[in-house]
């Protein structure tokens, strides 16, 4: 919990206790308490507004914030889950499958944390295996063959480091959906909705448009990952946020992404509902039928935007 | 006396172990010590070598066979056909895009000490009379890492040979993605795995050498796109680093975990091969491809 959203937390009890208080002791403290729920109601507004990098890493990782499933159920109709690679096995860290967006199929593919520990566990925290990587790429691949956009969901710490990822090929997998997505001759839109860890994150975001929740974050280590890479000392990851440019905000700014979707007052764990609306808006607004018809153009376009990645002086 | 919660203690001696374990494979990579200039002992099998010997041996112990890692210039003397090689794209420099601290000064350090304008040099030339654009990182700067300036050079390299129609042999050695610069230097797996598709699509050839290390954003981008992917021998290859993999603790890691004997066991490689037999290897490669 945030430590803006534990004041609140205390200053509503303290309003009840006092409510509570006056009843007891029959006396009128009307007046003070109409100034402190005053104060209760602009703290409320300000809860989410001025967030630092590390606010917005804390809620982005929050266990009550909305997950893949949670988005998919509300933004899209009738989906039915695909599981497997294929290959090994199906990681449930990915979740994929078919779903209609309005009248139109789309893939969609989530990585997917747990609600709970009991989940997480099962979930592996989001950090996607190469299996996890490799299913992702099947059903993308099943979507260029029937011509259906895929929207991807990112939300994970990064990817798994396990020795059987690491035994299952953990570098190529993720190698091998960057190359692939790059061309792949369908539409792609990559939603950051939490965390967007390092690779983990990068291997399903090579997409027309990247988009992020206003309180999520995209970078290419955790901050407290590198901290510790950098400095030695993990507990500095504070000051990793800071200067990592990991807010949705900061990478907009750097043309890394292309937009920006707000949440709800207090974020989107407090009303799952209006940001899967805002998500769903938003997809609704995209060309998807255009963006087919002209495939080439929209491959290239997509090739020319990582290209153009990178700072140097020549 | 028999204590139980010794029975039930988490294992901590197995991180241990693990840290000894990369501890001793990080000192068997540094160069042997050079008591006298004359005579090296190996790091690897405590051998004292003849230096003349370990160099004219390119960096390989005589006694027991360690490939020892070499720097950007010696892997191109080792590998193209003297006096045929031409760099290409020297005149990129690394900016700050994140103002870390210290980051200039770091590089403005490193280019003296490691006598090299970045972690990657890009050229090309012949290999036994075929020609090929190559890629070598060297390990020396940053450790290898990839930030905006190797990102943007090995695309470069990649976009050169297609348009010329030649194979690219990368020879990686590096510790991942470089920090420093944040999420550009994430993004730079996305570029070069991407040029590495156009070239693909191309037709054309890509070997990839992985040396000791290739770990982190570039194996988990180019360095493992290969047409065909080869190693040397004992080389680090793997995604999560040492840091990384400190948080899966508990886990015991499998024998020679992470070098180039896992990976072919595993099937993620295609070929060890001895830095003797590499120049062959590569030219009888690209003749396969070219003639």
């Amino acid at each position: 919990m945030l430590e803006r959203e534990k004041d609140i937390a205390e200053l509503s009890m303290k309003i009840e206790d006092l409510r509570k208080f006056a009843q007891e002791k029959k006396a009128d403290f009307s007046a003070e308490i109409m100034v402190l729920e005053d104060k209760l109601q602009q703290m409320k507004s300000e809860a989410v507004i001025n967030l630092g990098p590390m606010d917005k890493l804390i809620l982005s990782r929050m266990i009550e914030r909305p997950t893949a499933l949670d988005y998919i159920e509300k933004v899209f109709d009738g989906f039915i889950e695909l599981h497997g690679d294929r290959k090994f096995r199906d990681d449930p860290s990915i979740v994929g499958g078919i779903a209609r967006l309005g009248n139109m199929p789309v893939t969609v593919i989530g990585q997917q944390k747990g609600r709970n520990t009991k989940e997480n566990v099962k979930r592996n925290f989001g950090m996607t295996s190469p299996d996890g990587f490799r299913k992702a790429l099947r059903l993308m691949k099943q979507a260029e063959k029937f011509r259906r956009p895929v929207i991807c969901f990112i939300d994970t710490p990064g990817a798994d480091p396990g020795v059987g990822a690491e035994e299952r090929g953990q570098g190529e997998a993720i190698a091998r959906n960057l190359m692939e997505m790059v061309d792949l001759r369908t539409p792609v839109i990559s939603i950051v909705i939490g965390e967007g860890g390092s690779g983990g994150a990068l291997a399903l975001s090579i997409a027309d448009e990247i988009w992020m929740l206003e309180h999520s974050v995209f970078s290419i280590l955790s901050p407290e990952g590198f901290a510790s890479i950098l400095w030695k000392d993990s507990s500095r990851a504070k000051e990793a946020a800071q200067i990592m440019k990991i807010t949705a905000q900061d990478l907009m700014a750097l043309k890394i992404i292309e937009k920006v979707l707000p949440e709800p007052p207090g974020g989107a764990h407090k009303d799952p509902d209006g940001m899967s609306a805002v998500i769903r808006e938003n997809l609704l607004q995209v060309p998807f039928g255009a963006m087919k018809e002209q495939i080439n153009e929209v491959v290239e376009r997509r090739y020319t935007k990582y290209r153009k990645t990178g700072a140097y002086l020549e | 006396m028999f204590k139980i919660n010794k029975v039930f203690k988490k294992p901590h001696y197995l991180t241990l172990q693990q840290n000894n374990l990369q501890e001793a494979q990080k000192e068997k990579n540094a160069l042997p010590a050079i008591p006298n200039g004359l005579w090296i002992k190996c790091k690897h099998c405590g051998e004292t070598i003849y230096n003349k010997d370990f160099n004219a041996n390119h960096k390989v112990c005589t006694a027991c066979g360690h490939h020892y890692r070499m720097n950007a210039r010696e892997r191109i003397d080792l590998i193209m056909d003297t006096g045929t090689f031409k760099e290409i794209n020297t005149d990129l420099k690394t900016v700050n895009p994140l103002d870390f601290e210290g980051y200039e000064e770091k590089i403005a350090d490193t280019i003296k000490k490691a006598d090299i304008a970045e972690a990657v040099v890009t050229g090309y030339g012949k290999i036994h009379g075929n020609d090929s654009v190559i890629a070598v990182m060297d390990s020396n700067f940053m450790m290898g890492s990839m930030g905006s300036v190797v990102g943007e050079k090995i695309t470069r390299a990649f976009e050169f040979a297609t348009a010329k129609s030649k194979p690219v042999i990368v020879f990686a050695a590096s510790g991942g993605a470089r920090m420093q610069e944040g999420i550009l230097s994430l993004m730079q797996m996305a570029k070069t795995s991407a040029a590495a598709a156009r070239h693909d699509r191309a037709g054309e050839l890509y070997v990839t050498v992985l040396t000791d290390p290739t770990t982190g954003g570039v194996t988990a981008s180019f360095a493992m796109l290969g047409d065909i992917i080869l190693a040397e021998p004992g080389a680090l290859i793997g995604f999560a680093g040492k840091r990384v993999g400190e948080q899966t603790i508990g886990q015991k890691l499998p024998e020679g975990f992470q070098t180039a004997e896992f990976l072919i066991d595993h099937g993620f490689i295609d070929k060890i091969v001895t830095r003797d037999n590499l120049k062959l290897t590569l030219s009888r490669l690209i003749k396969l491809h070219y003639s």
